[in-house]
């Protein structure tokens, strides 16, 4: 865990459309930020250039080596080739998604009895997982990204099970822009899945609490 | 400040959308006749492009969009016609190139090819492909495209479509035939443009306009590092004009919401909500809907952002009716287009490059 004051270095693993607006979201936010895929820095680094000015292409392995917060921006199929030790000992936000209409549907996790998030975490046991950044599409979060005590400012759900981790990534969100709303342990996360009450609708902190039902109606 | 490097052109493209007379769907055969007689309107209204893009579903019956294309193309003198887009990925490119080829041919010269990745997909299992190869596909068969716009016997290979050795494709060329990469997001997309020449066609179809404008940095940027001149950007957007902003909003309405509602769950979109609508259709959204002289408005302004120098209007949606498009292809073209040059006229002390 990073001890107070020290820097949060930001790794996001995937440069489509969400990785894009993370990584320029961080940057903005004077975050050190990381971008890797799979394939050769270089192939993406004019395009972080022009879109997320200040974000560096890197390889995977350096990007979260040096980094204390790994986003995975990945698309969810694409996660089964993801080696768990490479995440080790990290914190990290999963905002991918389980969207069989959209993506088409994946074995593993079409049993709709625990979260996506969840078999993600236990793919990934040596990490501590944060489920958040997944309920709003990457041009919502693009457009909707205010600074604190902006009246209109829009909540984004946060669910985990480490307190530390959640303490780095609820400043995180805040600094990128949004509310941070804690809705609970990662199995709470379910809610904030594709069929969930908040998805892919940009909320004020209020209406989304009553929409979460962590408040009443 | 520099100077718009190209000519602003504008023009209307379709998906073949269904159409409907007095209230009652038109079939799909009437509906491609009725595309034919937009086209011809659109020549007549002084527009500068009509284009047709390719699509296989009962609500967009427009599968050889290129066959309407050419049926455009002889009974108008002026008009460019071309795709929007010619679903590269599910086709062949020696087809492609053949079909528009042709129909830069009958056309004397006026045929542009506009070429997607397709942001729908039913093309791939009616034609055998797997969604999986989506990337692979289009970047494969683009590079095969650009070899075949070179001119001369081809020699290519690729995982995707069998080797050509020496190949000679027919019909030659005798007058240019622009292609266009068709672009919805994918900045692989852009710099894939940038390599091989290809101008650049920004689909906007929901949220800020504005949002594009790195795509075009990109573009430039990229053609600058490649050593390669400007190329041409174009936006294409979906709209409709009417008399009044109330009119034209009420006809777009109902047909935008159900077929949002209706594509909503197979590509990602929220179904659309009234106050969802409303902010497209505003000043930061991505709709061109109203009266000319709002629809003019708001090209004047976002064209400068997105250094664009190419406007298509997307028009007509599912169930929209005949009449109502024509009298938006003829309000467009009469009067959005002239009062949208107008405007960009008195903007060019504003950056475009």
């Amino acid at each position: 865990m990073v001890a107070e004051g020290e820097e949060t270095k930001v790794a996001i693993l995937g440069a489509g459309h969400v990785g894009r607006v993370i990584a320029r979201l961080a940057a903005d936010a004077g975050y050190r930020v990381d971008v890797a895929t799979a394939h050769d820095p270089e192939e993406i680094s004019l395009t972080l250039d022009v879109m997320a000015p200040g974000a560096n292409a890197r390889r995977p392995a350096e990007a979260v080596a040096d980094a204390n917060l790994v986003i995975l921006a990945i698309p969810l199929h694409r996660f089964a080739a993801l080696d768990p030790a490479l995440l080790a000992g990290k914190v990290v936000i999963d905002m991918m998604n389980y969207w069989p209409e959209v993506n088409g549907t994946l074995a593993q996790f079409e049993r709709g009895d625990i979260g996506s998030s969840e078999r993600v975490a236990a793919r990934l046991s040596s990490s501590r997982v944060v489920k958040t950044l997944n309920h709003l599409g990457y041009h919502q979060l693009d457009e909707e990204a205010a600074p604190a005590g902006d009246p209109g400012r829009r909540a984004l759900g946060i669910a985990g099970d480490d307190p530390a981790a959640l303490d780095l990534v609820r400043a995180f969100v805040d600094r990128i822009g949004f509310d941070p709303v804690l809705v609970g342990g990662l199995a709470a996360g379910r809610r904030l899945q594709p069929d969930g009450p908040v998805f892919g609708i940009p909320m004020r902190r209020a209406d989304f609490e009553r929409a979460m039902e962590l408040i009443p109606a | 400040m520099s100077e718009r490097p190209f000519p602003l052109t504008f023009g209307l493209d379709t998906f073949g959308d269904l159409t409907s007379d007095n209230g009652r769907p038109s079939t799909h055969a009437q509906t491609i006749r009725d595309v034919v007689q937009q086209g011809v309107l659109a020549e007549q209204v002084g527009l500068d492009f009509f284009g047709v893009g390719e699509h296989h579903t009962d609500d967009f019956p427009m599968p050889a969009a290129d066959v309407a294309l050419a049926a455009i193309a002889a009974r108008t003198s002026r008009i460019h016609v071309g795709s929007a887009v010619t679903v590269l990925s599910s086709d062949d490119p020696v087809r492609v190139f053949q079909r528009f080829s042709t129909l830069n041919a009958i056309s004397n010269g006026r045929a542009e090819v506009v070429l997607g990745r397709g942001s729908s997909i039913e093309s791939f299992p009616l034609f055998g492909y797997d969604l999986a190869d989506y990337e692979e596909l289009f970047e494969e068969k683009t590079d095969l495209f650009a070899e075949i716009m070179k001119g001369g016997p081809v020699s290519w290979s690729g995982r995707m479509r069998p080797a050509l050795e020496n190949q000679d494709i027919v019909p030659h060329l005798d007058a240019p035939l622009p292609v266009w990469i068709g672009v919805g997001g994918s900045p692989h997309s852009v710099l894939r443009a940038a390599r091989h020449g290809f101008n650049l066609m920004l689909a906007i179809i929901g949220g800020q306009p504005a949002r594009f404008a790195p795509f075009s940095q990109l573009f430039m940027q990229a053609l600058a590092k490649l050593g390669k001149p400007r190329l041409p950007i174009g936006v294409h957007s979906p709209g409709h004009v009417a008399e009044t902003d109330e009119q034209a909003r009420d006809e777009f309405w109902p047909a935008y919401r159900d077929i949002i509602a209706k594509l909503g769950p197979s590509r990602g979109f929220p179904p659309p909500t009234f106050e969802f609508y409303e902010r497209e259709v505003g000043p930061r959204g991505a709709l061109y809907v109203g009266s000319p002289e709002t629809v003019a408005v708001k090209i004047a302004r976002n064209l400068p952002i997105l250094n664009a120098n190419r406007f298509d209007l997307k028009h007509g949606m599912p169930g929209m009716s005949q009449e109502s498009l024509l009298r938006s292809i003829e309000l467009f073209g009469t009067e959005a287009v002239p009062r949208a040059k107008e405007l960009l006229a008195t903007a060019t002390s504003m950056p475009v490059g």
